[in-house]
C-alpha cells in the first residue's frame, strides 16, 4: 500500500505531470466533442489532421517560449518578442518583395539572413539596457515593444506586404517526411536550446544567475554576459517565429503580425513550470504549455467561438496556473486539508475549465 | 536648500534631484510646444491644447490610477481591456434600453470590482502583479468579443449631450465635459496622494515595502487600494472613452496599458516605485498628445512615428532616472 501510494506521488510530484494531465485532458474532452479530432489521414503523401495542424501552428510559439524561457529563468522578461516577430517578417518579406524572382533560394536566405541579423542586433539593444545600464527588463523590453511596432511598420510603409515565394512559404506550410517543416524547426531549435543548456553548464550559470545576478557575479560567473545573451538568443528565437507567421500567410503585416505573442509565451513558460521569479527553467514544461496552449486555441476556434473570446479562457488558465505555484495559495491549502497533497487539490480548477 | 548652501557654495543652484524628471519633461514639453508654434502658425491657437486634452482626456484619467499602482512599485497591464469593457458593457446595456445612471452604476462598478480581485490575489497569494494583471487583461479583453464580436453604436441622449456640451470661453474656444471630468479626477488623486493617509502609505510601500510593514503601515490594504482605484480609473476612461468616441467597440484601446505606463514614466514617476507626481503624469499624457498633435500637423509623416518616438523618449526618461538613481546612490 505504502509503495503504491509513495510512487502515485512521485508521479503526481513530478514537474510535467500537471501540464501533461492538462493537456491530455484537454484532447480527451476534444475528442469527446469532436470524434473526430484525433484522426490524421494521408494527403498527397503528407499528413494531415487536427493533430498534426496543432503541431504545425505552435511552432512559432514554441520559438519564442524557447527564448523567453531563458529570458525568464534569469529573472527577465521579454515584452518585445512580438514587434520582433513583426519586424523580422516585415524585413525578409520587404526585401523578398523587391527582388525580381522571388522563388530564388539565394534571395530568400539573404532575406532570412537580413531580418535575423537585424533581430539579433535589436536582442543586443534588449540586452544592453538590461545587463549593462541595469533597467528593469519588463520597462527595458516595453521601449522596443512600443517602438518596434513602429519600426515594423515603417519597413512596410504602413501597407501588407504580400510575396509570392516558394522557398519562403515553406518555412510555414512546407513538409518534410510528410510532416510539416515547421515542426521540425521548432524541434530542431529545441534540441539545439537542450543540448546547449543542459549538455554544458550554461543551463546551470543561467539558472544561478536568476537565483541571484550577485552571488553569481561574485562567483566568477559573468551574470552581465549571460543576461546578455539570453535576450539575443530571445531575438533570435522570435525573428524565426516571424517568419513562419508570415510565411503561413506569405504576407507580412506590421500591425497584425505577432500581435500578443509575448503574451502566449510568457503563459507558456509560466504553464510549464518555469517560476517567473527566475532561478530554475523546464524547456520540456514550456514545450507542453506551447501546446496547451495552441490546443486551447484550436479547441475554441472548433467550438465557434471568437478568437478573442479564447483570451477568456487564457485568462482563467493563467490564474489556475498561478495559483498553484504560488507558495502562498498552497499554504493556504495545505493548512486546511494537512492529508491531501497540495498541488492535487488545487490543480482541478485547470481541468474544469478547459471543456467549458 | 538650506543643507546645499552649507556644504558647498558651488551646488547652489542644484535643482532638487527628486524634481529633476518633472522639470525634466515639463522643458520637453515647453520646446515640442515651441517647435509646433515656429513651424505652423495654427499651433499657437488655444484650441490646439484644449483639443490634446479632449483627444486625451480617458487617457489621463487612466494614467492618474496607473500612477497610484506604479507608486507601489506595482504594475497594472489590465487597463486598455478594462477601458475597452467599461465602453463595451455601457454600450450593450444602454442598446438594451436600460437607463442611462442605472448603466453608469453599473459599468463604474465592474473595474474597481476586477481591480479589487487582482489586488488580493496579488497580496494574499503573492502573485506578481505583472501576471496576475495579464490575466485581468486578457479576461476583460475576452469579455469584450463575449459581449459583441462588433462594435456597437451609442445613441443614447445622456450620452450623446456629454459627447456634445461645449464648454467655452468667449473668444469661441472650448472643452468637453469630458476634460472636467478628467480635472476633477486629477484633482482629487493628486489631493489624496499628498494629503492623505492613503497617500502617504503608498509612497512608503513603494519606496520600501518591508519598512513599511514593520512600521505598521496597512502594506496589504493599500496595495489592494491601488489596484482598486486603477480599476475604478479605468472604468472612468472607460465612460469618457465611450462619450468620445459614441460606441463600444471589442478591439478598442488595444495597448493602450502601453500608452499609459510610458505616460507615467515619462511623467517622471519612477517604476520601482516610491517617486513621483501626478503632475507629472498630467505632463507626460500632455507630452504625449503633443507629439500626435505634431505628427499631425506636420501631415508628412506617418501615424507610427508615434510608436517610434514615444518608444525614444521613453528611453531617454528611463535612461534618466537610472543616471539619477545611480549618482545619488
Amino acid at each position: 500500500m505504502n509503495d503504491t501510494m509513495g510512487r502515485y506521488r512521485t508521479v503526481i510530484g513530478h514537474r510535467l505531470f500537471w501540464p501533461a494531465a492538462v493537456l491530455i485532458v484537454m484532447l480527451a474532452a476534444n475528442t469527446i466533442y469532436r470524434p473526430g479530432f484525433l484522426s490524421i489521414e494521408v494527403k498527397d503523401g503528407h499528413l494531415y489532421g487536427t493533430p498534426i495542424d496543432i503541431l504545425r501552428l505552435s511552432a512559432p510559439l514554441i520559438l519564442v517560449a524557447l527564448g523567453m524561457t531563458l529570458v525568464i529563468s534569469t529573472g527577465g522578461i521579454d515584452l518585445s518578442v512580438g514587434s520582433l516577430c513583426a519586424i523580422s517578417g516585415a524585413i525578409a518579406c520587404m526585401y523578398i518583395s523587391k527582388q525580381p524572382d522571388q522563388n530564388s533560394l539565394g534571395v530568400v536566405l539573404t532575406a532570412l539572413a537580413m531580418a535575423l541579423g537585424v533581430s539579433l542586433v535589436l536582442g543586443a539593444w534588449n540586452g544592453v539596457l538590461v545587463a549593462v545600464i541595469g533597467i528593469q527588463p519588463i520597462i527595458a523590453t516595453l521601449i522596443l515593444m512600443v517602438a518596434g511596432r513602429g519600426l515594423a511598420q515603417l519597413i512596410t510603409e504602413g501597407q501588407i506586404i504580400t510575396i509570392n515565394s516558394e522557398p519562403y512559404r515553406a518555412i510555414g506550410l512546407g513538409h518534410m517526411l510528410t510532416l510539416p517543416l515547421a515542426i521540425f524547426i521548432a524541434l530542431a531549435a529545441a534540441l539545439l536550446v537542450a543540448a546547449f543548456t543542459r549538455r554544458s553548464a550554461l543551463g546551470m550559470i543561467i539558472e544561478s544567475v536568476g537565483g541571484n545576478a550577485e552571488a553569481s557575479r561574485l562567483a566568477g560567473i559573468r551574470s552581465g554576459r549571460i543576461v546578455f545573451l539570453v535576450y539575443v538568443l530571445s531575438a533570435g528565437c522570435a525573428a524565426i517565429a516571424g517568419f513562419m507567421m508570415t510565411a503561413n500567410v506569405s504576407s507580412a503585416d506590421g500591425n497584425a503580425a505577432g500581435l500578443w505573442v509575448e503574451l502566449d509565451a510568457i503563459l507558456a513558460v509560466v504553464i510549464g513550470g518555469t517560476s517567473l521569479a527566475g532561478g530554475r527553467f523546464f524547456l520540456s514544461g514550456t514545450i507542453i504549455g506551447a501546446l496547451i496552449i495552441q490546443t486551447l486555441t484550436t479547441s475554441v476556434y472548433a467550438m465557434d467561438i471568437s478568437p478573442q473570446t479564447s483570451l477568456l479562457f487564457k485568462a482563467v488558465v493563467v490564474i489556475a496556473v498561478c495559483l498553484i505555484q504560488a507558495p502562498a495559495f498552497r499554504a493556504r491549502f495545505s493548512r486546511r486539508r494537512r492529508n491531501v497533497p497540495p498541488p492535487a487539490t488545487t490543480a482541478d480548477k485547470p481541468k474544469e475549465q478547459v471543456p467549458a | 536648500m538650506t543643507t546645499g548652501s552649507l556644504t558647498a557654495g558651488r551646488t547652489r543652484f542644484r535643482l532638487p534631484r527628486k524634481q529633476i524628471p518633472v522639470l525634466a519633461t515639463l522643458a520637453l514639453l515647453l520646446v515640442m510646444y515651441g517647435i509646433g508654434v515656429s513651424q505652423y502658425t495654427a499651433f499657437s491657437n488655444v484650441q490646439v491644447i484644449f483639443n490634446v486634452f479632449i483627444d486625451n482626456g480617458f487617457l489621463l484619467v487612466v494614467a492618474v490610477g496607473m500612477t497610484f499602482v506604479i507608486l507601489t512599485g506595482g504594475i497594472d497591464l489590465s487597463v486598455g481591456s478594462v477601458v475597452a469593457m467599461t465602453a463595451m458593457v455601457s454600450a450593450a446595456l444602454l442598446r438594451d434600453g436600460m437607463p442611462p445612471a442605472l448603466v453608469l452604476v453599473i459599468a463604474l462598478l465592474i473595474g474597481p470590482t476586477l481591480g479589487l480581485l487582482m489586488g488580493c490575489v496579488i497580496h494574499f497569494f503573492e502573485i506578481q502583479p505583472f501576471i496576475v494583471t495579464l490575466a485581468g487583461m486578457f479576461f476583460a479583453r475576452g469579455m469584450c468579443t463575449f459581449i459583441s464580436g462588433a462594435s456597437i453604436p451609442i445613441t443614447d441622449g445622456f450620452w450623446t449631450r456629454m459627447s456634445q456640451e461645449r464648454i467655452g470661453d468667449p473668444q469661441g474656444n472650448f472643452v468637453s465635459i469630458s476634460v472636467l471630468i478628467a480635472f476633477v479626477v486629477v484633482a482629487i488623486a493628486a489631493y489624496a496622494l499628498a494629503y492623505t493617509r492613503l497617500g502617504r502609505n503608498v509612497y512608503a510601500i513603494g519606496g520600501n515595502p518591508q519598512s513599511a510593514l514593520l512600521m505598521g503601515l496597512p502594506v496589504g490594504r493599500t496595495r489592494i487600494a491601488v489596484y482598486t482605484i486603477s480599476g475604478l480609473c479605468s472604468a472612468i476612461g472607460g465612460i469618457l472613452l465611450s462619450f468620445y468616441t459614441l460606441s463600444g467597440a471589442p478591439l478598442i484601446a488595444v495597448g493602450m496599458e502601453l500608452d499609459v505606463i510610458a505616460a507615467v514614466v515619462i511623467g517622471g514617476t519612477v517604476l520601482t516605485g516610491g517617486a513621483g507626481y501626478i503632475f507629472g503624469t498630467v505632463l507626460g499624457v500632455l507630452v504625449l498628445g503633443v507629439i500626435q498633435t505634431l505628427i499631425t500637423f506636420d501631415g508628412s509623416l506617418n501615424s507610427w512615428w508615434t510608436k517610434i518616438v514615444i518608444g525614444s523618449l521613453l528611453f531617454a526618461f528611463i535612461l534618466l532616472q537610472r543616471l539619477i538613481g545611480i549618482r545619488y546612490k
